[in-house]
């Protein structure tokens, strides 16, 4: 479903992605982790071109998408993106923000997007805040419009940056399970996250990036129980 | 003490077209102001450097000269450079039109760059075409954000407009002065035209407050 080849990215001097290749099947739940500045988001917003590589290759389903004539717009109709901030549109209702861009981007009726948008807040558990500003929400229950909000594209993809980082404690949990129910649904996900439990439960393939290189693609139990390298081990000790 | 309000009581019916000008006036250059002002704020932060150049040097000489200035030079130089003939009204409007439409820019500008960058992220992630984000992510965002700007220039718009009554518009102000020149009665004249002022301002301000509570309706 994503290849990546060689890909790098460098912002004007500072290079931050080094050589990356990786490469993520169809359904398939990756988990991205590693120290903070280590290039976990940049490589996230490569997949969907809200960074531009500097150089290597991203094919999504074998076309690559730095060719001149691939367009940035539609590429994105196929990925969703959940950020850390949530970054709901603050001026619209919960299912404004659910309904925009099925309507502008996919051209589906009124009557369509909302149907669809009731759909997927229910199974998110919001029901009663469909007609709520984001204001009104917990960071949790924002988290989960954005997820939703993120389905309503019917992407193939689900990109993940740090989905819990800004919670509560106590809304983690919510959140999580919400993500939870979404993998081996037939998405292809790919996940930044700290929370190892929960990398170690969800994810097929864990991968562990340090200081812009890809230093290590494990099944979580390798991962997890008996690591490569020694920045692996270490990045451990300190998070477990 | 010498008052006699009496005097200028024919005259009232009078002041009905006068007001109703200041309010035209200030509805039109209000109206090109702001349109203006918004094409003016996005050719400021378009990446195209020559548009964006544009975009400055034009706010820096509208904000770097008088108002009255440029009301005469559109007045009087119109009909000298393109031959036409223009009206006072017309050159009022236009003349404060652009003038505003450099302060508005200013303001737009500012709220377009105070809008949170994810907000244009969460859009593009989704497919959202530029022009589409600009039009209903940011630039809803950045009107909320500056929107007690806005009114305070409309509002200065109206209280600018009496400079008119120097070119021959019939407008509030210069209701009074005519007023002054038949009867000699000065302070009657302008202190009435000093509380319909007021009286506009005020209305305004309670417009700009409505809109204010409406747009906090999602906060
Ligand atoms: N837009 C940017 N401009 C310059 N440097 C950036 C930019 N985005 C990220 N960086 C830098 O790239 C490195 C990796 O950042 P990031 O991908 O956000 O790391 P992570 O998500 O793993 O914490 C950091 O050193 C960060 O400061
Ligand atoms: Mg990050």
């Amino acid at each position: 479903m994503i290849k990546i080849q060689n890909l790098s990215k460098k912002f004007k001097d500072l290079v931050v992605l080094k050589d990356i290749s990786l490469e993520i099947h169809k359904g398939e739940v990756v988990a991205i982790i590693g120290p903070s500045g280590s290039g976990k988001s940049t490589l996230l917003r490569c997949i969907n071109l809200l960074e531009t590589p500097s150089g290597g290759q991203i094919f999504i389903k074998g076309k690559s998408i730095l060719d001149k004539d691939a367009n940035p717009e539609k590429l994105r109709k196929n990925i969703g993106m959940v950020f850390q901030h949530f970054n709901l549109f603050p001026h619209m209702t919960v299912l404004r923000n659910m309904t925009y861009a099925p309507m502008v981007v996919n051209k589906l009726s009124k009557e369509e997007a909302e149907k669809k948008a009731v759909e997927l807040l229910a199974k998110v558990g919001l029901s009663d805040k469909t007609y709520e500003y984001p204001s009104k929400l917990s960071g949790g229950q924002k988290q989960r419009v954005a997820i939703a909000r993120a389905l309503a594209m019917e992407p193939e993809i689900l990109l993940f940056d740090e989905p819990t980082s800004a919670l509560d404690p106590e809304m983690v949990k919510e959140v999580l399970e919400v993500i939870k129910s979404l993998a081996h649904t037939g998405i292809t996900m790919a996940l930044v996250t700290h929370e190892m439990g929960f990398a170690r439960e969800v994810a097929d393939k864990i991968c562990f990036l340090d200081d812009g290189y890809l230093a290590e693609v494990a099944t979580p139990e390798e991962f997890f129980s008996s690591p490569k390298s020694e920045r692996a081990q270490q990045f451990l000790d300190k998070v477990l | 003490m010498d008052l006699d309000f009496g005097r200028v009581i024919p005259y009232l019916p009078l002041l009905k077209n006068g007001i109703t000008m200041t309010l035209k006036f200030t509805f039109w250059s209000t109206i090109l102001g702001f349109a203006w002002g918004v094409v003016l704020s996005l050719i400021k932060v378009s990446p195209f450097k020559p548009l964006a150049w544009f975009g400055k040097a034009y706010t820096s000489f509208f904000r770097g000269t008088p108002l009255l200035v440029q009301l005469m030079l559109i007045y009087f130089a119109t009909p000298q450079l393109v031959g036409y003939n223009i009206s006072a009204m017309e050159a009022g409007v236009l003349a404060f039109g652009l003038n505003s439409a450099a302060y508005i820019s200013e303001s737009i500008r500012g709220g377009i760059l105070s809008v949170d960058k994810g907000q244009r992220e969460a859009a593009m992630a989704l497919g959202v075409p530029k022009l589409w984000i600009m039009k209903d992510i940011i630039f809803p965002q950045a009107i909320k954000n500056i929107l007690p700007s806005l009114v305070n220039e409309s509002i200065a718009l109206l209280k600018d407009s009496s400079m008119v009554a120097i070119i021959g518009v019939g407008d509030t102000l210069r209701w009074a002065q005519q007023l002054q020149a038949k009867t000699f009665r000065a302070f009657e004249a302008f202190i009435i035209a000093a509380v319909v002022y007021y009286v506009l301002v005020m209305a305004l301000t309670s417009i700009g407050n409505e809109l204010e509570r409406r747009a906090r309706v999602s906060d």
